[in-house]
């Protein structure tokens, strides 16, 4: 047959492999950027697809699917693994041939799940992949005698070779899309049941068929072996981990904060050109107020993101997240949190935003909900010029000790937000998951140096999921708000501030009945409105409703004497109380809903740290009423 | 030959730092981790390595009661805690 006039279909290919096997590398490395970063439908887990073509211009679907140790799942990503495999996702095209990708130096994980994937009899192929690292270690692999005892093609890979993957695509290239299935011997089992004595028939076969093609064990080297004495140590460990996370912490706290004031003072400078050559009217507003204001709300994140995501993919990639994790096992655990939950929730005391897109590095998708639920309850950078405000117009600069008060409040404040998250993470553990064990298992793989081509494409990955999905939502409510808090514009002779007319004005009013139970005035109740925008932009919104246009600088000082005359002590601590729930980030709800792909996250995230500021806002006003009568 | 070789099987949670022993079985009874994927601890643990004959090594261990441990097996290192662990018999090569 003239293949030249034969029309090959695009083929579906799936990639399948333990943890740690190079998988992604070797998805990259087929694909380059052409990726597409999704979830599947309804749950935390990542779905990632590319395509290429080869030399004879056929298309190829790449799917990577989550890394699983087995099809007998454990978590709900290796249960995606087994279902797109077994063809069960609805949706989702059954793969025409499953790449089993297996890691040449830690053979024995690998072959039990290719022998058990070609008991499915399904197309196969396996990608013998880091075989360059075997060969640096004195040993090759038979390649010849591995694909006869296996009965499918057996293809050598280099991930990280500008070429390691072209004869894993000159060996896909006879597959049929769709075609006749070839048998596999023994194959064609559709029962995928736990079964411990299969399981174990099939371990006590890999060591055999691993001697045969010449496979050497990896021995622990002397490096990798003091490297754990001092990372691993209880102590020292413990040391450096305090020294990497205040590292992290200071990258995403003070690092990020001058590219932050560039695009803020960037963006308010571009929006005041527009603001000066288009007249003023509710055109100009909506450019300044609504979209390029609302832009500069979006890109504003990005240095923390980038300068966060930096940080993970190095300590991922080398191999000391999962060590990491190790240490804090017991902390954590406790409380029904995974050890790698601590990353996600330390940068989330800069921001929720990144901290809750750091949590999709968690491996398991029960782990990455809880980690997000408790995420907002860091106390955030937006808190901050709320508390700086409240703490000097409320407490007094006294010294208590060698203390001043104003710091004791500041550090009680972040203290009860990780007393909460505590609280909430123990009692999502104890009744949403009671029935079942949460096990560590948890691998901790050769120490290496960060591929530099997978750090950068993991960064842009996480800038366009953030850029394209997360930001439209974000700009979409910023506009909403800029209306709310713009119209209707105030009467012709209105004394009163513009906003006190707009819909906002009547909202927080309305409000006002919710919040005067916990001492809130109208004032505070109004400003809440276009303070969902942000936390922090509650204080500028107070500037408004008090008819102040001060500069952001002047803004503090100028609001200050007059919260402090006439707001009770009360309404003071009452409204300190609620913003260490603060429940009114709508970007952190945004990225919430995306992250999980359903509203019930973000719902029950509103629900209960609305019902916990409430609750603390509450008893915080009636104690202090009962004290000071 | 020593006793220790005719001793009978250990937990793993007996080892100390640095003790190489030998698989003997993983406990049928172990935790169900979840319910709905009818997964348990054990069948994991097999499907990790942990199967009659093969040699472990407790590489780490965490204060103050060895609590996670990190164990080599067939030149994979994992971090189990002591319920884990405790399902993995051994003795003593």
């Amino acid at each position: 047959m003239d293949t030249a006039n034969r029309q090959l279909a695009d083929l579906h290919i799936a990639l399948v492999g333990v943890p740690n096997c190079g998988k992604t590398a070797l998805f990259n490395r087929l694909t380059g950027s052409r990726q597409k970063v999704a979830n599947y439908p309804g749950v935390t887990v990542e779905r990632k697809e590319g395509g290429f073509r080869d030399r004879n211009g056929r298309h190829y679907r790449v799917l990577d699917l989550p890394g699983a140790y087995s099809l007998s799942p454990t978590t709900l990503d290796e249960a995606i693994t087994r279902d797109v495999v077994l063809g069960r996702v609805a949706g989702e095209r059954q793969p025409d041939v499953l790449v089993c990708v297996a890691d040449a130096t830690h053979m024995p994980l690998s072959l039990r799940l290719i022998l058990e994937v070609r008991r499915l009899g399904h197309p196969m192929v396996v990608a013998l992949n880091r075989s360059d690292l075997a060969r640096k270690r004195g040993f090759r692999l038979d390649v010849a005698k591995l694909a006869t005892a296996l009965g499918v093609p057996v293809i050598e890979t280099v991930a990280i070779a500008p070429a390691g993957a072209e004869a894993l695509i000159q060996g896909l290239a006879s597959f049929e899309a769709r075609g006749p299935v070839p048998a596999v011997e023994g194959g064609a089992v559709c029962d995928l049941a736990p079964d411990r004595a299969q399981t174990e028939r099939t371990q006590q076969l890999v060591p055999q068929m691993l001697a045969e093609v010449g496979y050497r064990e990896p021995l622990r080297t002397r490096a990798a072996a003091r490297a754990d004495a001092i990372l691993m140590h209880p102590a020292a460990g413990m040391l450096v981990l305090g020294a990497v996370l205040f590292l992290v912490f200071q990258a995403v706290f003070s690092w990020a904060e001058w590219p932050m004031d560039l695009i803020e003072s960037g963006v308010g400078a571009f929006g005041a050109w527009v603001g000066g050559i288009l007249p003023a009217g509710a055109l100009q507003s909506l450019l300044v107020n609504g979209i390029i204001a609302g832009v500069g709300s979006v890109i504003v994140f990005l240095p923390q993101i980038l300068i966060l995501f930096f940080f993970i993919l190095v300590l991922e990639d080398s191999g000391y997240l999962p060590r990491a994790a190790y240490l804090l096992d017991r902390l954590m655990g406790g409380v029904g949190l995974s050890g790698r939950a601590f990353i996600p929730l330390l940068s989330s005391f800069a921001c929720a935003i990144p901290g809750i897109m750091a949590a999709r590095t968690i491996p398991s998708a029960r782990d990455r909900i809880a980690t997000i639920m408790i995420a907002p309850l860091m106390t955030c950078s937006a808190r901050l010029p709320v508390y700086a405000l409240l703490i000097a117009a409320f407490i007094p600069a006294r010294a208590i000790g060698p203390f001043n008060l104003q710091g004791l409040v500041l550090f009680t404040l972040y203290f009860a937000g990780v007393l909460a998250a505590l609280g909430v993470a123990w009692v999502m553990k104890r009744f949403l998951s009671k029935r079942s064990y949460h096990p560590l298992l948890l691998e901790l793989p050769d120490y290496q140096w960060p591929d530099l081509r997978s750090l950068a494409m993991g960064l842009w990955d996480r800038v366009r999921i953030f850029m394209r999905r997360v930001g439209g939502i974000i700009l979409s409510l910023m506009i909403v708000l800029w209306f709310l808090s713009s119209y209707p514009a105030p009467p012709p002779g209105a004394t009163g501030p513009a906003i006190e007319y707009s819909f906002a004005g009547m909202l927080g009013r309305a409000l006002h009945v919710v919040f005067a139970p916990i001492g809130f005035n109208w004032q505070i109740a109004v400003a809440l409105v276009p303070g969902l925008a942000a936390r922090e932009v509650a204080v500028s919104a107070l500037g408004t409703v008090y008819a102040m246009s001060a500069s952001d600088a002047a803004l503090e000082s100028a609001l200050l004497p007059v919260i402090s005359s006439t707001w009770s002590l009360g309404t003071g601590l009452s409204l300190l109380a609620w913003y260490i729930f603060a429940p009114q980030c709508l970007s952190t709800l945004a990225v919430v809903k995306r992250e999980t792909q359903s509203w019930r996250y973000p719902l029950i995230m509103a629900g209960y740290l609305f019902a916990l500021a409430y609750l603390a806002s509450f008893i915080t006003w009636r104690v202090t009423l009962a004290l000071s009568a | 030959m020593s006793v220790a070789a005719h001793a009978l099987p250990v937990p793993l949670t007996a080892l100390p730092r640095g003790a190489r022993a030998l698989v003997h079985c993983v406990l049928d009874e172990t935790p169900v981790i979840d319910d709905a994927l009818h997964s348990t601890v054990g069948q994991r643990l097999v499907e990790l390595g942990f199967v009659h004959g093969v040699e472990v090594e407790v590489v780490e261990t965490m204060w103050p009661v060895g609590d996670p441990l990190a164990v080599r097996v067939r030149g994979s290192t994992f971090a189990l805690r002591r319920r884990e662990a405790s399902a993995i018999l051994v003795t003593l090569a």
